[in-house]
């Protein structure tokens, strides 16, 4: 639960883009991606951010294939032995001598996945529910707006903690609760940009024609909402991972012999003053990730955002 | 005759104590220069579930309620039955009625004296339904007439068989014979408790304002979650010999934070060592490493009900392949036992069984390991799957791992992990939902029934469902039992058919392991009940 | 005004309700019970504890006597903890959390802002980049690695401060907790204050101000950090909420005795009574804090009205 809130400056920064966003559409159209590419390609810190990122992502896909070793092997021989490149052992062991290289590597897969999976669930039912009450409009969209203050004061992420205290822990449920606890700004986002794009031409248009309302939201709506989409998106994932880690911390994560970036940040804290090489490197390929995420993330807002210019 | 042989044996104890010096204090050699303050502050794992002695369970509370309360016997360092609040005892010729006589300066810490009625008060209380004790099963161990029923809701607790002949003579009739009864009564569930104050205060009697306890302390602070501070007891029978007058428990959960604090200086013995860091402390500071065995087993439980657990040659198979030697050295490594018998050695009166499989080397036993298996059914073309539940812990997940490592390795094995939350883990154990489960038993009382009796067909605790009526005949046969030796010989035939059924891969005899400060003497180097009484300590001046 | 705080209230009470009849079976439904142990307790002994705790009746008769009870203030005795019901535990265990999560707050707002703006005023210097990096380091970096990196420095090596405990909450035991808990969300605050800092002095009546020759530091403070703190503002209900609850991993490594061990505990024993006693109080602290927040947002921003 600390982990999600921080962002909520972000939260704040992508609303406030959004209301910019109100005003410029009308001239803007087409060229505003274009632009939108050049500003973040102009932006050094952004571009070197999405190029580690790559690279961590291509470690973290292939990297496991490089070394002898499996990432659940045992290696009796070398019991939380230091890094050392004669056996191999790279990033050393862990305490059942396992190889940390593929450990903080396999990690790496399951962090990302829960990021991204959490933001896509998130992003999925808030962009829905967001543009189904922006669009619909009256009554429906009053009580759906209560029902999100109703959520909002929801303690959700005891709810979380419950929920996987409780069910057992299998990475599909861990994605859902994350995501499912995130959508509710996105929701808010979404739905003030549908009511500003409701009025507009091509919106009549489809409904002068006949068009179902609800294709109207999936083909008309949605697609012009999804620049902000995008940005809230990329700043949800980092948060995501790190509430990962804090579910590891509470040992709620995900099941052994499988890890997570935080799951091994957790066991590297327990025993830093002895052996740091089990905290030093998922930490390291941790906050690198995150703050690269972050940095990307900013960068998209900043390109994104018209009133810079 | 028959009485006082019998007394002999059961006695030993006691009659070599009120000989000799009372052990039941603080032993602090001549010379040794003792601290101004005598404050001990001890680790405890985690917050008590209470420190009601008919209601505490775990370890935790065990802790606290043995400083606090002081039941019938007590222990010494090595885990004999020593007197406590009573000072002698004897038993009827038939072996049913145990007579026990309290000590004259047996005193509550508001200074009324102990008498037969409180003990009457407490037995009862214990399997009073209204009490809810969930150990109130530990009155049925020995039979005291009419714990069944009482717990059963058919009778009223007046009619336990206990009873106050007069003040200072307390009376216990057993339906049979139970050689080890006296063993029984170190256990927290037999303490004494106040009745006064229990009728005055309900519920809220353990609270530090209103506690009035019997043993070497009595509460002073409680913060949930942060510590219990208890100062001596004035009124102790033993006062006099008690050395530390303050004592702190702390309930830290994280163990490596109380390992923090104990480098801070700020806890003087903690409850465990991580097992991270055991190697490194060992390196360091060795003389700060106290290891000592305890009564209790870690093993691997086969569902017998389900195919092919149910065949023992697969259960065999799978117990002959795992290298006990490595875990005990490589995994946990703190000293634990490898074993191969389920009773451990540390049992007070226990002849160490003479195991065939025992005999034979690793290699031996993983080639037996082999044939078994194969003769069982399974090979390559038909590999046996397995899923291994564990509960979720930094332990046990390294033990399930290097386990599912040397069944795939040995045997070619397909082990699927499945790991659960403590509650979620029990539920499952309990509906029998699993093939092959992580499992330990600490012992209640310093005797072999402790363990074996967990495999007794109609035990609550045989989560491998697993029935022999042979064993269970021996098991009823060691009740009756007197003399110790010839019990000891039961319980290995016992054993021997454990080894041969093997409804569970006994893997390691626990340790109980923890940092002590050097200045802290008095820690009992041998107790296998892990029972450490703050006063048998002292605090020596740096 | 009053007007809203009623309507902020009556939405209050069926919130709370819906959030206790959620915890309430979902809780019913996980699997495990409170009196589950290594022991398997004999069926007669399981069925007095049941009986005692009135587990051994129909769920929704339970779920009708519990909310009775509330009504009344009762949360029940404690499953765990036999000594204690669960209102003892709370009002032993909020003020702690309540008073270590309060002085967090208030460090983490106060440096937060000043370094907020400072960052802005600097903008693109140095300073500003030696900041946002920092708070950054803060935000991505998992409290259950700083607060031991905390206790290794400080206790450990230096022995300034002790490792851990409350000790009634004396000072030095506050220290190294509140710094831990106050680091990631200070640098959040930092991070919202520095943009919104500049969007504020880029705006029109800031130039206007400096245009009519006003010194920077009356700009800064009498028109500039106002308008600026709005987005701050609209942070600090989930913020405080967070650091409250938050406490979870600091309570653990610094073995405070707050309600967020108790949490994690409770859910692990499966303690229903505590857990929804705590949920209880959690959900009203946030209807609560998201309600002063809106408060709060209109006392400084005029422009917004109470519909």
């Amino acid at each position: 639960m600390t982990t999600l809130t921080p962002d909520a400056d972000k939260k704040a920064a992508v609303s406030n883009f959004a209301d910019n966003l109100d005003h410029s559409l009308d001239v803007e159209g087409r060229s505003l991606w274009a632009d939108a590419r050049a500003r973040f390609l102009r932006n050094k810190a952004a571009v070197t951010s999405l190029i580690i990122l790559a690279c961590v992502g291509v470690l973290v896909i292939i990297g496991p294939m490089l070394s002898p070793h499996e990432f659940d092997a045992i290696d009796w021989g070398y019991m939380a032995a230091a890094p050392d490149m004669a056996s191999s052992h790279w990033f050393g062991t862990d305490s059942l001598g396992r190889d940390l290289f593929v450990r903080t590597l396999m990690g790496g897969r399951i962090s990302f996945m829960v990021g991204i999976m959490g933001a896509l669930v998130a992003v999925l039912i808030g962009t829905l529910y967001g543009a189904t009450a922006g669009y619909v409009g009256g009554r429906i969209d009053s009580t759906m707006m209560r029902i999100l203050e109703i959520l909002q004061s929801f303690p959700f992420m005891f709810l979380v903690i419950l929920l996987v205290t409780m069910f057992g822990r299998s990475i599909m449920l861990i994605f859902l609760a994350i995501g499912a606890v995130s959508w509710l700004d996105m929701a808010r986002i979404v739905r003030g940009q549908t009511i500003s794009l409701k009025s507009r031409e091509f919106i009549e248009a489809a409904r002068v024609c006949g068009t179902q309302p609800r294709s109207i939201i999936l083909r008309h709506i949605v697609p012009n909402v999804l620049g902000i989409v995008v940005v809230y998106a990329s700043l949800l994932v980092p948060s995501m991972i790190l509430f990962e880690s804090f579910l590891s911390f509470l040992g709620l994560g995900v099941q052994e012999p499988m890890t997570s970036w935080g799951a091994l940040v957790n066991e590297g804290a327990q025993s830093m003053e002895v052996a740091i090489w089990q905290l030093a490197f998922p930490v390291a390929f941790l906050v690198i990730t995150l703050f690269c995420f972050n940095y990307v993330g900013d960068g998209l807002r900043d390109a994104l955002d018209p009133k810079d210019r | 005759m028959k009485t006082k042989k019998l007394l002999a044996s059961l006695t030993l104890a006691a009659a070599a104590v009120s000989a000799a010096i009372p052990v039941q204090a603080a032993d602090v050699p001549a010379g040794t220069e003792l601290a101004a303050e005598q404050v001990f502050r001890r680790g405890i794992g985690s917050e008590p579930a209470s420190l009601d002695p008919q209601k505490v369970e775990g370890t935790p509370g065990g802790f606290v309620v043995r400083d606090l309360f002081e039941g019938l016997v007590t222990q010494d360092g090595d885990g004999n039955t020593i007197p406590g609040t009573a000072e002698s005892w004897s038993v009827s010729d038939d072996g049913l009625v145990y007579t026990f006589d309290l000590r004259k300066n047996a005193n509550w810490s508001n200074g009324d004296p102990v008498t037969a009625d409180d003990f009457v008060f407490a037995f009862q209380r214990a399997v009073d339904p209204a009490t809810a004790s969930k150990y109130g099963w530990y009155m049925q161990i020995p039979g005291i007439v009419n714990a069944d029923a009482i717990i059963d809701g058919k009778l009223e607790p007046s009619e336990l068989g206990v009873k106050a002949v007069d003040d200072k003579t307390f009376e216990v009739t057993l339906k049979a014979p139970v050689p080890f009864f006296p063993k029984l009564l170190a256990h927290y569930t037999t303490f004494p408790t106040p009745k006064k104050v229990i009728e005055e205060f309900g519920d809220q009697w353990t609270r530090a304002e209103n506690i009035v306890s019997n043993g070497a302390y009595t509460m002073d602070k409680w913060v949930v979650n942060e510590r219990i501070v208890s100062k001596r007891n004035p009124f102790y029978w033993n006062n006099e010999k008690t050395v530390v007058d303050e004592v702190h428990y702390l309930p830290i959960v994280s163990q490596t934070a109380e390992l923090n604090r104990y480098k801070a200086g700020e806890v003087d013995m903690t409850n465990e060592i991580p097992l991270d860091h055991f190697k490194s402390l060992q390196k360091n500071i060795p003389s700060e490493v106290r290891i000592t065995p305890q009564i209790g087993t870690y093993y691997y439980t086969f569902n017998t009900q389900k195919a092919p657990f149910n065949d023992a040659r697969v259960r065999k198979a799978l117990a002959y392949a795992i290298n006990r030697e490595a875990i005990a050295k490589f995994v946990v490594g703190q000293g634990e036992k490898p074993t191969f018998s389920f009773t451990p050695d540390s049992v007070n009166g226990f002849v160490k069984p003479d195991l065939d499989w025992e005999k034979i080397s690793q290699k031996k036993r993983e080639t037996e390991a082999k044939r078994l298996l194969v003769e069982a059914g399974f090979d390559k073309s038909n590999p046996l799957n397995i899923e291994l539940l564990y509960n979720t812990s930094e332990s046990h997940k390294k033990v399930a791992i290097a386990v599912s490592q040397m069944w795939k390795q040995t045997l070619g094995v397909t082990v699927t992990l499945r790991n659960e939350e403590w509650k979620t883990y029990l539920d499952t154990r309990l509906q029998g939902d699993f093939d092959v489960t992580r499992a330990g038993w600490l012992g209640d009382y310093n005797e072999a029934s402790t363990m074996l009796s967990l495999w007794n067909s109609f035990s609550d605790l045989n989560d491998a469902k697993w029935a022999n009526e042979e064993y269970d005949a021996l098991l009823e046969q060691a009740k009756t039992t007197l003399d110790e030796g010839k019990r000891g010989l039961v319980y290995e035939k016992a054993e021997q058919i454990f080894a041969q059924e093997m409804p569970a891969a006994p893997i390691y005899q626990y340790v109980s392991s923890r940092l002590v400060k050097p200045y802290v003497g008095g820690y009992p180097a041998n107790n296998p009940e892990d029972n450490v009484f703050s006063r048998d300590i002292y605090i020596i001046k740096q | 005004m009053l007007k809203f705080i009623i309507k902020r209230l009556a939405v209050a009470v069926p919130t709370l309700l819906v959030l206790i009849t959620i915890s309430f079976f979902l809780m019913q439904a996980a699997p495990g019970s409170p009196f589950t142990g290594e022991r398997n307790l004999p069926p007669e002994i399981l069925k007095n504890i049941e009986a005692k705790y009135n587990l051994d009746k129909p769920v929704w008769q339970q779920y009708f006597l519990y909310l009775g009870n509330l009504a009344k203030g009762d949360l029940g005795p404690s499953f765990k903890y036999r000594d204690y019901t669960v209102n003892d535990l709370l009002e032993q265990s909020f003020p702690v959390s309540l008073k270590i999560g309060s002085v967090a707050f208030l460090f983490t707002v106060v440096i937060g802002i000043f370094i907020g703006t400072i960052a802005a005023l600097k903008q693109n210097t140095i300073l500003d980049y030696i900041i946002m990096a920092l708070a950054m380091t803060g935000v991505v970096l998992p409290s259950f690695v700083i607060a031991p990196l905390l206790v290794l420095i400080f206790s450990i090596t230096l022995h300034w401060l002790p490792a851990g405990g409350w000790n009634g909450g004396s000072w030095e035991y506050m220290v190294l907790p509140v710094t831990a808990m106050a680091i990631m969300y200070m640098a959040s605050i930092a991070r919202i204050q520095r943009s919104s800092m500049i969007e504020v002095l880029n705006s029109n009546y800031i130039r206007t101000a400096r245009a009519k020759g006003l010194p920077w530091k009356v700009i800064i403070t009498r028109h500039a950090l106002r308008p600026s703190m709005l987005p701050v503002v609209s942070y600090l209900g989930p913020a405080f909420v967070g650091i409250i609850t938050g406490s979870v991993v600091v309570e653990t490594v610094f073995g405070l005795p707050g309600i967020g061990q108790h949490f994690v505990n409770g859910a692990l024993n499966r303690d229903y009574s505590l857990v929804l006693g705590l949920t209880i109080i959690i959900g009203a602290l946030t209807i609560l804090f998201t309600a002063i927040v809106d408060i709060l947002y209109a006392v400084i921003d005029p422009k917004i009205r109470y519909q």
